[in-house]
């Protein structure tokens, strides 16, 4: 066991934070903001550049082979710097299905222009009904000779607008099993209608409703089998990835509160110099060490078996789920009436951070999900 | 004891409840549901104090002499808990509830004969200059200077976080009159007239979208000195008798009961996927339900203790404190039984302008800017810090 990390992981991290350092201001924040697609394209280019979106793809398709640990820190720069790109969607979600369970020809046609950054996906999966149960699915697909009839409809498709292609989960309708089957649908097809709208805290996202969407068999993503474990082991990645990410966003808050009590003065003293706003601080402090040991926890077993992999990453979900509310009030109220104003960000980290604590299911969710992978009856 | 009504009550409550029926809009009851803030935008909450006007119920708190209702305690609760329940707007407080009882408890008989009637009528909006940059939760610092010039005084400075500036014909201040050893003893209470010539305002957005707030400034603003409420030099006590008001005025446990209940109606629907079979969320439902139990009934404790006009007191913090993390703890909650229709952002405001569909359910619109708006509930009056301050020094002596 070694917990260092290795000096390709050093320079990772720090070319990372020199990036967000350097190039993710303010500025280019508000900039994204007003892009069509919620992100800029330059930027983009500049990752595809840089490998971050060859990172974790796999070697033998344009990839750097990378893992989880890799793809943690870049989102921790990412949640320091509110990127709005769309990293989480195409990389580690839409070509993470692909690499697990995508076939040979569908991974060669597809990674290569993820790694070049030529070609976005999405996943469409969340369904309203289903609230947070990954496996409650009632989009219908219905074999219709050589081809599938898609029926449903998604909410809080990630960057859905800005993608190629969307990876949309149905449920076999006319062959009898019911069986989960994940489909590459152009973002253009017939059929298919997109409701799009900016997303809280960055980026885009949208609902979106498939009648009678036509897709080729071979638009089925991997063989004729259930895609439930991949799904689940890709979405563990995922959280995986957005806890780190929640980390980042969590210590620069922390850093900014801690910044701003020391300087801010009333009653002709520092906020800081009150055990009531130290003691605070402090809290805050402890729980971005612990979401920082939870997300490494989960990004070390994202590749552990299915029942070891979830508890990791739902632990790193629940507990820092509930560390980064704490740490997000915390930050707003400590600032006073500052930190509800637009123009301090710490607004724009409260707002990511409760999307963060809402994408996937909240900490009750990933608790019991915890409960039931350790045998305990919920 | 008892919680009953008898049939006196009853009968009052049938009157609220016609008045209501009469009264509301569709526009003004749409306009509120769509409301993000703890106070209503002009357009609703204006034509509904002309209306409660109209029917003498403009200021139940006041003295009878000055135009208030002389109701008892199970009437002033039945008409909050009647008025919460069926989505009546929430005129700004600036003006009824705050600068009202300043001027009724110290002002001149001019001020009163002039003001009074405005405050009722809605013909003056007011707004509330007290906090600047330099001095949030220590007030007392405050440093925007009003000094006497013949029949004026000039005054200069800014003032921010001024809810409805950009609303109001009228602000009530605090100012600094005279450096003293003590610097609560140089503070003055004035009224300024907006329009004055040398008013500059700066809006200022909050986390939620929404415009609300604003910073003033003064350049050499001229107010008659017939404007000073009570002494020069006395306006810290004016004001702190102002802000027990503000922080322990009225009933706010049938507003967050009613926020529950729209809560509960959310979860109900399919909409949402029926999130009250969820258990987390049915067993905060009923966390939050108990704690506006204990509200309500320590509403009902001081309500019947105080009789009108008298100064709340040490428990206005208490019920400052509870209220906001209660109000918080709800809109929270709704937060989450929403799940990621949260996510939709939209930026029209005020919401109910927003004439296209939007990709959420409509009514689900306000949910998360109000818990965004909301978040300064811990903040303004007074932060929760600075009430458990006063709490520890007034309650436990300490
Ligand atoms: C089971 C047990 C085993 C122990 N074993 C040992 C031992 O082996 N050797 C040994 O030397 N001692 C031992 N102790 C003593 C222990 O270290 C003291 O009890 C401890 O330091 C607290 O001191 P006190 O009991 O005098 O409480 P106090 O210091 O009087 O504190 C009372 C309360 O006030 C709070 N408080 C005090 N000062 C502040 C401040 N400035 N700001 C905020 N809050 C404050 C404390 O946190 C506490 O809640 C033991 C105690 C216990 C209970
Ligand atoms: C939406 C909104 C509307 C408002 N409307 C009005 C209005 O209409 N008119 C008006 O005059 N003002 C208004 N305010 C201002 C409000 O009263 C102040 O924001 C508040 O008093 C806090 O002051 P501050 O923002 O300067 O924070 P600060 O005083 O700087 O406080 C920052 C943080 O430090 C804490 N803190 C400060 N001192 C201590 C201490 N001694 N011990 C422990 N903790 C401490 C505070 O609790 C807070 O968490 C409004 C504010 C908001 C957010």
């Amino acid at each position: 066991m070694d917990l260092t990390p290795s000096d390709e992981q050093r320079l990772l991290r720090e070319s990372a934070d020199r990036f967000i350092h350097e190039t993710y201001t303010a500025k280019l924040r508000e900039h994204n903001a007003k892009e069509p697609f919620g992100f800029s394209e330059g930027i983009w280019k500049q990752f595809a550049e840089l490998g971050w979106l060859a990172l974790p793809l796999p070697e033998q398709h344009g990839g750097i082979g990378g893992g989880a640990i890799e793809v943690g820190i870049l989102m921790e720069a990412f949640g320091r710097g509110l990127v709005s790109e769309p990293y989480l969607s195409t990389v580690v979600l839409g070509a993470g299905l692909v690499a697990e369970h995508g076939r040979d020809d569908q991974k060669a046609a597809l990674l290569p222009s993820v790694a070049e950054g030529t070609l976005r996906l999405a996943f469409a999966h969340a369904e309203r009904a289903a609230r947070a149960d990954l496996a409650r699915v009632d989009t219908t697909a219905r074999q219709d000779g050589d081809a599938y009839v898609l029926d449903g409809a998604k909410v809080a498709v990630l960057d859905g607008a800005a993608a190629d292609q969307l990876i949309v989960s149905a449920r076999l309708a006319n062959n009898g099993s019911g069986s989960l089957r994940l489909f590459l649908v152009p973002r253009d097809a017939a059929g298919l209608t997109l409701a799009d709208y900016p997303r809280l805290g960055g980026g885009r996202a949208c609902n979106l409703t498939l009648q009678s969407v036509r897709v080729a068999a071979e638009a089925m993503l991997g063989g004729d089998t259930d895609a439930t474990p991949a799904v689940e082991a890709v979405v563990d990645r995922a959280l995986a990835a957005m806890s780190a990410e929640a980390v980042g966003m969590m210590q620069t808050l922390t850093d900014k509160t801690l910044d701003y009590t020391k300087v801010r003065k009333q009653f002709g003293r520092p906020l800081a110099a009150n055990q009531v706003i130290r003691h605070r601080l402090t809290d805050m402090s402890v729980q971005v060490d612990e979401a920082r040991s939870m997300a490494l926890r989960a990004a070390l077993k994202a590749d552990a078996d299915a029942a070891e992999r979830g508890r990791a990453a739902s632990g790193a979900k629940a507990k820092i789920g509930k560390g980064a509310r704490f740490v997000a009030e915390q930050s707003v109220q400590l600032h006073g009436g500052m930190g509800v104003t637009d123009e301090l960000d710490v607004g724009a980290y409260f707002k990511r951070l409760l999307a963060f604590e809402t994408l996937f299911g909240g900490s009750t969710h990933h608790y019991r999900r915890h409960a039931a992978l350790s045998g305990r009856p919920v | 004891m008892d919680m009953t009504f008898g049939e006196a009550e009853l009968a009052f409550q049938q009157e609220v409840r016609d008045f209501i029926a009469a009264n509301l809009t569709p526009d003004m009851k749409r306009a509120e549901s769509l409301n993000a803030s703890v106070f209503s935008e002009p357009e609703a909450g204006v034509p509904w104090q002309r209306a409660l006007n109209a029917k003498g119920w403009g200021a139940p708190g006041w003295p009878v002499e000055y135009g208030g209702t002389g109701w008892t305690p199970a009437q002033r609760w039945i008409f909050e808990t009647e008025c919460a329940h069926a989505g009546v707007p929430s005129p700004t407080p600036m003006g009824v509830k705050m600068v009202g009882p300043v001027i009724i408890g110290f002002g001149s008989p001019e001020q009163k004969n002039y003001f009074l009637p405005r405050i009722l009528s809605c013909e003056d909006y007011w707004c509330q200059g007290y906090s600047e940059p330099g001095s949030g939760s220590d007030l007392s610092s405050l440093k925007t200077r009003a000094v006497r010039d013949g029949d004026e005084y000039v005054i200069n400075g800014t003032k921010i976080w001024t809810t409805h500036a950009h609303n109001a014909n009228m602000m009530f201040a605090l100012v600094r009159t005279s450096d003293e050893p003590r610097q609560q003893d140089g503070i003055s209470f004035v009224l300024i007239d907006m329009k004055s010539p040398g008013i500059t305002i700066r809006p200022i957005l909050t986390i939620g979208g929404d415009h609300e707030v604003n910073q003033v400034f003064f350049d050499d603003v001229r107010i008659p000195a017939s404007n000073l409420v009570g002494e020069e030099g006395k306006g810290w006590t004016y004001g702190k008798y102002l802000l027990e008001f503000e922080r322990g005025s009225g009933i706010a446990s049938a507003k967050l009961r009613k926020a529950l209940h729209r809560a509960a109606a959310f979860a109900e629907s399919d909409a949402t996927g029926r999130a009250i079979e969820d258990p987390d969320i049915a067993i905060r439902m009923s966390e939050a339900e108990v704690d506006i139990d204990a509200l309500e009934m320590t509403e009902l404790r001081v309500l019947s203790a105080l009789q009108n006009g008298q100064n709340p007191g040490a428990v206005s913090s208490i019920l400052k404190l509870r209220t906001s993390e209660i109000y918080q703890a709800v809109s929270r909650l709704a937060v989450d039984v929403i799940g990621t229709d949260g996510l939709y952002v939209e930026p029209t405001r005020p919401l109910h302008r927003l004439n296209a569909p939007p990709a959420i359910p409509e009514d689900e619109l306000a949910v998360m800017p109000t818990h965004l708006n909301g978040r300064a509930y811990t903040i303004f009056g007074g932060t929760s810090e600075i009430q458990r301050d006063i709490i520890s020094k007034l309650v436990l002596g300490l």
